[in-house]
């Protein structure tokens, strides 16, 4: 962003300084303006306030408003985050790494299944992914809700027999569309893997099953890296949606406590606060891994260029090289979280890589 | 498969719901990201950190909080209402929850649009004098639109689906999803032969809406 956008416009003369500054307060008057439209909503109810905004009591702190100091004080008590908030973030977790594992294994088989050289593993492959790709994941996840209902209805299995928890539905949506998206992102990869990998594989007399094993797929996995945790931010994003059948996920607890408490806003900015730290770490993570990749003369490949092969990449490096890569790609996660994730102030440049829940979809065509 | 046949006036209804959602926020998000991405390439520092932050802050909010807020929070908390019956007025309420999310994701697409723009473009506009007004409007827009067809399509296709979360507490507008979920429980048809009509709704939605994106960014695709 830096580099392109500086170009837009000159180094500031003293012109266009003042009307910098211009700019400035005026957007500093517009958003201190906003902030107070939100303050005094949020203090007294619109309809209920008749005083004059040159009242100093209009501006007071209204007990019973939403800034009153006892709708923030729960959030200092130890009891509120041992019995809402962690159990909440706990269930979230649980939610999405489960997901997480089980989406990246249903989006390697069916990634692959869509490249396969026999039609009846393609055909239903490709059917499979479009389908729970074009759909909401709402629906999925209402749908797996009601599947004892279908067993009853189909086959005449009494609805008590089995139960569909809301942590089993929220974690089957999830993986069922996640996991459409991975397998196209896994094929995007597999497809952008120079041909030469392939050939020399083929011609030290490998199988197919050992070429797609050893040589494309931890290629397409390193390269694929970014989109691939882009997604799982998707993933944890999209697990709040438990809330609406009633998942205790973190969003859930908020909301409990918020009844509890009284202090809906309190409460929205908190557990926000809470996603968009989560969300940015691993956003981090995905941006480092991308500028890792790059650093190797090694392009991260997008979802929507699966045709445009990359550069030169390592073609040199061949069938033990490019297996060693694996290790090395892996080791260095955890520590990202702690470290590089932070190290590295925002800059806010996302390469537009974590779009929403389809970013890759573009590729379809 | 009669059952769900019979009741397809609510299929119907529900559908519109998510259309009409669909379509209004399109239109909303589009012109809110257009200005937040406008905002994110000025010179103007401040509006460069706000429009950044809005945009990272929203963007790792889960929808379902989004539109809970504007439900819980704007809606009722605020006491402030958009339209005289209740209908309409989740309606814009979730319209607004839903723009204020896609927006995010549209200035994003138009920023890496903006970024695929060649340095000798913006140079040679600004050697002949336009303004940043005049290079972002006549040189820079024009050419990121361009670009960002393909993955402004994505970003529509996911709006369709998302026009579901629309359903939650606080809001409960009653687009497709809802209707679904309602016909599941009042049991007034097979669940499976409903789930396949819903989803073969939504699909009538996003895939034509996906192939349109996908033909049309080829078509107007700039030569380089």
């Amino acid at each position: 962003m830096s580099v392109q956008t500086a170009v837009l416009f000159d180094v500031p003369g003293p012109r266009a300084r003042v009307r910098n500054v211009v700019y400035t307060v005026a957007t500093l008057i517009l958003f201190a303006a906003g902030l107070a439209v939100l303050y005094l909503g949020f203090n007294r109810t619109l309809t209920e306030r008749e005083t004059s905004l040159f009242d100093p009591a209009t501006w007071a702190v209204n007990p019973a408003g939403q800034w009153a100091a006892d709708k923030w004080e729960p959030f200092l008590r130890p009891e509120t985050w041992t019995s809402y908030v962690l159990p909440g973030l706990q269930n979230t977790l649980t939610a999405a790494l489960t997901a997480s594992v089980l989406a990246i294994v249903f989006g390697l088989l069916f990634g692959i299944g869509r490249l396969s050289e026999r039609w009846w593993i393609r055909v239903p492959a490709g059917a499979v992914v479009e389908f729970f790709r074009g759909i909401p994941l709402l629906m999925l996840i209402f749908f797996t809700m009601a599947l004892p209902i279908v067993a009853w209805q189909l086959f005449d299995i009494p609805t008590g027999t089995f139960q569909v928890t809301a942590l089993a539905a929220v974690v089957t949506g999830l993986t069922l569309y996640n996991g459409s998206v991975l397998a196209e992102v896994f094929r995007a990869g597999i497809l952008a893997v120079p041909k030469g990998q392939s050939e020399a594989a083929q011609a030290i007399g490998m199988t197919r099953t050992q070429n797609l094993w050893l040589i494309l797929i931890p290629q397409a996995v390193t390269s694929m890296m970014p989109a691939i945790v882009a997604q799982l931010v998707v993933l944890l994003k999209d697990s709040a949606l438990g809330y609406i059948i009633a998942f205790p996920e973190l969003l859930r607890s908020f909301t409990l406590l918020a009844t509890r408490e009284s202090n809906v806003i309190p409460a929205a900015i908190i557990c926000a606060l809470i996603y968009i730290a989560i969300n940015l770490t691993l956003s981090r993570v995905a941006i480092w891994l991308e500028r890792r990749n790059s650093r190797r003369g090694r392009p991260s490949a997008k979802p929507t260029d699966a045709e445009g092969a990359p550069t030169k990449a390592d073609t040199a490096t061949g069938a033990a090289g490019a297996v060693a890569v694996e290790p090395t790609v892996q080791e260095p996660l955890p520590d990202t979280l702690t470290e590089e994730g932070r190290a590295e102030p925002g800059d806010g440049d996302t390469d537009g890589n974590g779009t929403d829940g389809d970013g890759s979809p573009a590729g379809r065509g | 498969m009669e059952a769900f046949l019979s009741n397809i006036d609510r299929v119907v209804d529900g559908f519109s719901w998510t259309v009409r959602l669909t379509l209004v926020s399109a239109l909303l998000s589009f012109v809110l990201g257009i200005l937040l991405t406008a905002m994110r390439a000025s010179p103007v520092p401040l509006l460069r950190g706000l429009a950044t932050s809005y945009v990272e802050g929203v963007r790792n909010t889960p929808l379902t909080l989004v539109l809970l807020f504007c439900g819980l929070g704007l809606n009722s908390a605020l006491g402030l209402s958009m339209a005289d019956s209740v209908a309409m007025d989740v309606f814009w309420w979730a319209v607004i929850g839903l723009s204020a999310y896609t927006a995010c994701f549209v200035s994003e697409s138009l920023r890496a649009g903006i970024n695929t723009i060649p340095l000798g473009q913006v140079e040679a506009a600004r050697s002949l004098g336009l303004t940043f007004t005049q290079n972002l409007r006549l040189i820079v827009i024009p050419q990121a639109l361009r670009t960002v067809v393909g993955p402004l399509g994505s970003v529509l296709i996911a709006l369709t689906k998302n026009t579901t979360v629309a359903s939650v507490a606080g809001l409960g507008v009653q687009e497709a999803s809802r209707e679904m979920k309602l016909m599941f429980d009042q049991g007034i048809a097979p669940v499976l032969p409903t789930f396949v009509g819903f989803a073969i709704g939504f699909l009538i939605l996003t895939l034509p809406t996906g192939y349109f994106f996908g033909w049309l960014s080829k078509r107007v695709a700039v030569v380089r």
